[in-house]
């Protein structure tokens, strides 16, 4: 059949059975937009989860006394370690200047001091796939290994709480995402079965003429697409408002929240999509099995 | 064109829609097929069509051989079979013509060709002034009129009517049978199918007895191809 052809019996469906079509439509808009949502709630948790990550950061306090080229040498070494991403040395004045500027409470107490109390150290950052727990013990271990290091912090207890937060962060997010995107194909499964009874005739009707399953399955599977597309937009669109309203309605701490990339949106529309053709080749094919 | 040689069909359910029939519809002929419902009419029908195949023995139509047709060959039988059933079966959304028209493109015609081909089909049924009106806006007759053809257009060698006069009044059945005696009248075979023995009685045309599966009577009375009664 030629495409003009195919797509005026394709569009003939949405005009003939405009409720349906709608339905079919609103059935994929709205499974995909509970799975949108569901997804914008884990796209900005794991946002928030890595600006907490980014704060996983190693210091190694260095004994006093030590000359500044073995622990520039040392940290070198520590720099080609594969989980650092970046090293910074902080000599006892640095140390000083910055206690004098962010803890303003002990700004007087700071001020008389004839010898520096503070030490100098290291400050090793992780690249982001090892800011965890374990990563962050392994690389302390390995620093308190060099001779002129006093000690070693990671925030254990918090990094580890931080990986319990992670891990649960996704079993629950496994768990709900499968649940709807279950709830979705039952949906989308019984609006197909509905359009399926509905061109039961239809099809029972071409095959009698003599219409190859190819020449049938056409129109079926462009509708199918069409209705996915317009399917996916509907649910892009409404993630979309539910977005806006929620950052309007937040005001300042709406702020921070993050939309889709459009990328994600077009995997969207991309799953509505191949909902709408699957349905479409499920509904045509059971019939081209049976007439 | 139509040969049965010792056809069984037994369906999964266990019931026996045919036992051991054999006959054979030469070019041209007009065969009725005769018998109370579940003799054995729809099986014969629906193994020609292609729509079942025999549990034994052998069915060939227009040289096909039904109980080896795949997937694929079942269209190419049905676009030498002109089909009729009790119900019309037409696209209610469609138009007359497009009704006709359809069974022209699915089978891949050049698109020039379909309206006047349609054209004339519509006016050997009579409803060449009704082309564009959807068939709910018809009579039963001529909806079956519009069933007919769609079922001539492609000038199939064979035509396969079930109970095509079963919902209609007297008038309209004789009106459906004479246009089924005139399509007979240019050479193409014709089965028909059906309940109404005051139909038959008459005609002189072949009538193939049903009964519990088995043939129980065949006049093989076999008038010379176009006669009519």
């Amino acid at each position: 059949m030629r495409l003009p052809g195919l797509l005026n019996d394709a569009l003939r469906t949405f005009r003939r059975t405009p409720l349906l079509s709608a339905l079919s439509i609103a059935s994929i808009g709205f499974s995909l937009f509970t799975i949108g949502l569901f997804g914008l709630v884990a796209l900005n948790f794991r946002e928030t989860l890595q600006g907490i990550a980014e704060r996983v950061e190693v210091v190694a306090f260095i004994l006093r006394g030590t000359p500044t080229e073995a622990v520039t040498a040392a940290s070198q070494d520590i720099q080609a370690f594969p989980e650092v991403l970046e090293v910074d040395y902080v000599t006892a004045e640095q140390a000083l200047d910055r206690a004098r500027t962010e803890l303003v409470e002990f700004q007087e107490a700071y001020r008389d001091l004839e010898t520096n109390p503070l030490p100098a150290s290291i400050e090793i950052r992780l690249k982001p796939e090892f800011r965890d727990g374990a990563s962050a013990q392994r690389v302390a271990e390995r620093i308190r290994a060099f001779a002129f290091i006093d000690d070693v912090r990671y925030g254990r207890d918090w990094v580890q709480r931080l990986d319990r937060l992670r891990d649960m962060a996704g079993v629950i997010g496994l768990v709900i995402g499968l649940a709807f995107a279950v709830v979705a194909i039952v949906i989308i499964g019984v609006t197909i079965r509905i359009t399926v009874l509905q061109r039961a005739g239809e099809i029972s009707i071409m095959r009698l003429v003599g219409a190859t399953n190819r020449y049938i399955r056409g129109p079926f599977l462009l509708e199918g697409l069409i209705k996915g597309v317009l399917g996916g937009l509907l649910a892009v669109a409404m993630c979309w408002a539910t977005f806006s309203l929620f950052r309007k309605s937040t005001g300042e701490l709406g702020g921070s929240v993050v939309f889709f990339q459009p990328v994600h949106l077009l995997l969207i529309v991309i799953f509505g999509t191949l909902l709408g053709l699957m349905g479409s080749l499920l509904s045509v094919g059971r019939h081209l099995r049976h007439v | 064109m139509i040969r049965f040689s010792h056809v069984s069909k037994t369906y999964a359910n266990g019931v026996q829609g045919l036992r051991d029939v054999s006959f054979h519809v030469p070019k041209g002929q007009f065969v009725f097929l005769t018998g109370h419902s579940g003799a054995g009419k729809s099986s014969i029908l629906s193994l020609i069509i292609g729509e079942q195949k025999p549990t034994a023995g052998e069915v060939r139509v227009s040289g096909f051989p039904i109980g080896k047709l795949g997937q694929r060959d079942v269209p190419r039988l049905r676009r030498k079979l002109g089909i009729v059933f009790q119900d019309f079966r037409l696209l209610e959304y469609r138009t007359v013509e497009e009704n006709v028209g359809f069974a022209l493109e699915v089978t891949g015609a050049r698109r020039e060709a379909i309206p006047g081909r349609v054209m004339r089909a519509l006016t050997q049924v009579g409803l060449a002034g009704k082309a564009r009106v959807y068939p709910k806006e018809l009579s039963g007759g001529e909806q079956q009129r519009v069933a007919i053809a769609r079922a001539l257009v492609n000038d199939p060698p064979v035509l396969i009517a079930d109970e095509p006069t079963g919902n209609l009044d007297e008038r309209a059945t004789r009106g459906i049978f004479q246009l089924l005696q005139q399509i007979n009248g240019g050479g193409t075979v014709v089965v028909m199918a059906t309940h109404n023995l005051a139909l038959v009685r008459d005609t002189g045309y072949r009538v193939i007895e049903l009964k519990g599966g088995q043939i129980v009577y065949d006049s093989s009375a076999e008038p010379a191809p176009g006669a009519t009664a």
